[in-house]
């Protein structure tokens, strides 16, 4: 299932230049961090979760990195270096099989290893699907507790980034919330990527860390050199506000700081925006403490619409928030088709359809 | 349009020049500069050859012949034949197994309990490969291997728990029966998706490499079990990474109802070995005596070598695949009559008895006490309360989130309000 990798992405955009244009739908903004984690230099994303990585293989000794072409630094550069610290024992190529690198990886973590794998892209993560959803996540379960796979991390590159079509675009989350024993968590920026990448490592139970593939260049913040963790399970408020809540993850939360941005400046309305970060276990009780203060809600998400996890957020408002809602729940994502090269700014659940949406709801 | 062009008559002409370099060299036959990334040797021939698959199948190791005598040949060998004491332990856990299963079996019959699976005609291979490994080594098991668990130390009491899910099964009722697991003698607790245990068992292989604890894993598995793609996985990943493990092939001709003839074509699964490159043995899986040298063997040269091994062991699944087949709809009756007669355990039984260790006298007696004190501890395990049902959230993840104990909760108010319509222990 080998990918066209991120060369081969980078290099066609080159190569079309004038045919099409690949400016991102979003504006990255950078966290506004305080300084309790110490001292903090600029850093992409892919730079954070390298640094994290780096990080767990230098104080726990029985932990390693795998994959397909981790070896040589992945075709994202996220593993760079770390075979030449490390040793090729602890940073090693896999064949090409997700199947078995997932299978693998959960013998790793039943022995006891720190095992961080890598799928080369989220969407090829189907392969595995078997051993993610019967197998990892049912292995403490089925057990009684006596064997359990905690030390398994899943990293894989994920979402929209200007051309990758079907095979290089996905948002497959909701396919996994679906899956009781698994935690799924995104991060929107390069520093929550590495606090939150350590917080899936260490955590007790078997993660999926989705890194939403666009921002792994463009995503750059002060991020701490040292060591930091972000709790799993909690979503972060990242602009207060009034008459709406807009919820999203991954790169869609920038879309939404947007629009906020633009609601707040051309038409007076108070948009209070939420970065769900870990899609399960969700925080439901931070999204339903903000619907009942606005009684408006978005849920936008790169994921087609129908089994999308926004439904899952929809009906969980409704029911907890049913007296506090002043229109309906709205749902802005990609359309229930495969995901489309030439035709990607028509698919994407953009700021103007975010927009109109926030308007809508508002005049409802 | 330029550039394109030129690039493609540069690249017709070393395809060009590709093709005469090729011919020059196969007509000379001496080629030493060219190499190909993953095979070890470059040769050349000029003749366009189909390579078919040997016809021969690979021959079986056997150390004991059906009248349990040691074949003529085998000095050749050096034979390891366990002491007095191990042998008999292997023998009456053979017979052990056999009886629990004809207890469970017939119990689920009743229907006292929902499901089960029997060993039969194939407690050599389980038990004589137990036997072959050290009790640190990880067993991954796909269900037809109680007797491994059985060697290892699992009581018939905690079979039995396991079967009907009660309050002192270790996996909390939460897995249909058979689906045993002991953290304590090493058995990692069974699954029933098929094959998923192998790349699983070479990641644990690949940790005891790591930590350099003297370790290696043993992972079993049917043949039919060998066709999922997780079995190419586990395969290809052991023998690249070089894995301490031992892949025990359970080839007892049939999965389910589709006969291994219709699950392969190749000679059966250690054909798979040289593809892989990994080492292979092929057994007489009724021979016990046969399997445990065997495993004697595979796990010093995966601990010696850090490699992989493939061991199949040839057997015949004499029972049905389990309690919810009836296998005389796709066999007939005198075939499994025929491999009655190759029973393993008769044959060790009849070694034993050539050596005096063993008469029908012993054999009434412990077959008798053995019936005896299973039953006891069936009626025992099937008095015992289930567990809370509070225990079905548990063991989810970790912890248990918020969103968890609200469920919990809201079943609790439930059950209050409706507490004659379900049966609570």
């Amino acid at each position: 299932m080998h990918a066209i990798n991120k060369y081969s992405l980078f290099n066609v955009s080159k190569k079309l230049c004038g045919c099409f244009k690949y400016a991102s739908h979003f504006v990255y903004h950078p966290e506004q961090i305080s300084n309790k984690f110490g001292k903090t230099n600029k850093k992409n994303m892919y730079q954070a979760i390298n640094e994290a990585m780096d990080l767990v293989l230098s104080k726990d000794s029985n932990s390693v990195v795998f994959g397909e072409d981790v070896g040589f630094g992945g075709v994202f550069r996220c593993t760079s270096g770390l075979r030449d610290r490390y040793g090729k024992d602890r940073v090693f190529n896999t064949p090409l099989c997700e199947q078995g690198i997932i299978g693998f990886g959960i013998g790793l973590a039943v022995a006891g290893t720190t095992a961080i794998a890598e799928i080369q892209f989220a969407d090829y993560m189907f392969p595995a699907f078997d051993q993610l959803v019967n197998e990892a996540a049912k292995y403490r379960y089925r057990s009684g507790n006596l064997f359990d796979c905690g030390k398994l991390t899943v990293r894989t590159p994920c979402s929209a980034v200007g051309h990758g079509a079907l095979y290089h675009s996905q948002s497959p989350e909701s396919f996994y919330a679906h899956s009781p024993g698994l935690k799924i968590v995104i991060p929107r920026g390069a520093h929550k990527a590495k606090g939150l990448l350590l917080s899936c490592i260490r955590d007790p139970n078997p993660c999926i860390f989705f890194e939403p593939k666009m921002m792994y260049r463009l995503a750059v913040d002060d991020v701490p050199d040292d060591d930091y963790e972000f709790p799993l399970g909690k979503a972060d408020v990242l602009i207060k506000g009034r008459d709406i809540t807009l919820i999203g993850w991954g790169t869609q939360v920038h879309v939404l700081l947007e629009v906020a941005e633009i609601a707040n400046k051309d038409f007076g309305i108070s948009c209070e925006v939420i970065d769900l970060v870990t899609i399960l276990p969700w925080d439901k009780q931070t999204v339903a403490n903000s619907v009942k203060k606005t009684g408006r809600v978005i849920v936008s998400h790169e994921a087609p619409l129908t089994g999308g996890f926004g439904a899952e957020i929809a009906a969980s408002i409704q029911e907890e928030c049913f007296l506090y809602l002043e229109s309906p729940i709205r749902r802005v994502t990609g359309y229930d088709t495969p995901f489309p090269h030439v035709f990607e700014q028509f698919y994407l659940p953009n700021k103007w359809k975010c927009l109109q949406a926030v308007k809508e709801l508002v005049n409802y | 349009m330029m550039y394109s062009s030129v690039m493609l008559k540069r690249l017709t002409n070393l395809n060009f020049f590709k093709k005469q370099y090729m011919l020059y060299s196969s007509i000379s036959g001496n080629i030493q500069d060219l190499s190909y990334r993953g095979i070890n040797k470059v040769n050349f021939i000029p003749t366009l050859d189909i390579n078919e698959p040997s016809l021969n199948s690979m021959p079986i190791f056997r150390i004991l012949d059906d009248n349990g005598d040691i074949v003529s040949n085998c000095n050749s060998v050096p034979v390891i034949i366990p002491e007095n004491d191990e042998l008999l332990k292997m023998y009456k856990s053979m017979v052990l197994l056999s009886i629990m299963d004809k207890i469970l079996y017939e119990s689920q019959r009743q229907g006292r309990i929902s499901f089960y699976m029997t060993n039969e005609g194939e407690e050599a291979a389980q038990i004589g490969s137990a036997a072959g490994i050290h009790f640190n080594d990880q067993v991954y098991g796909q269900y037809r291997e109680a007797g491994v668990l059985l060697f290892r130390g699992f009581t018939p009491e905690q079979f039995m728990n396991q079967c009907f899910g009660n309050i002192e099964d270790l996996g909390k009722g939460k897995q249909m029966p058979v689906h045993y697991g002991s953290k304590d003698l090493n058995f990692v607790t069974l699954s029933s998706p098929l094959t998923t245990q192998l790349p699983q068992a070479v990641g644990t292989a690949y940790s005891f490499k790591l930590l350099k604890n003297n370790r290696c894993t043993i992972v079993y598995f049917g043949e039919g079990a060998a066709s999922e793609g997780d079995a190419h996985a586990a395969f290809n990943f052991a023998s690249t990474l070089n894995c301490p493990i031992i892949f025990f092939c359970r080839n007892n001709g049939f999965a389910i109802s589709t006969p291994a003839n219709e699950q392969y074509r190749g000679d059966g699964i250690i054909s798979h070995g040289p593809g892989y490159g990994i080492a292979t043995i092929r057994v007489d899986g009724n021979d016990i005596l046969a399997v445990y040298n065997a495993t004697l063997k595979a796990r010093e040269y995966v601990m010696t070598n850090t490699r992989p091994l493939i061991l199949e062991a040839m057997t015949y699944r004499r029972g049905h695949h389990s309690t919810s087949d009836d296998s005389t709809a796709y066999r007939s009756k005198d075939e499994i009559e025929q491999w009655a007669n190759k029973n393993p355990i008769t044959r060790l039984k009849k070694f034993l008895e050539k050596k005096n260790l063993w008469n029908d006298q012993y054999e009434l007696e412990y077959t008798k006490d053995t019936k005896k004190q299973i039953m006891q501890m069936f009626a025992i395990a099937s008095k015992k309360n289930k567990p809370n049902w509070k225990e079905m959230f548990n063991d989810v993840y970790y912890e248990i989130p918020d969103h968890l104990l609200e469920q919990m909760n809201s079943l609790e108010n439930h059950i209050s309000h409706y507490p004659e319509h379900y049966v609570i222990e």
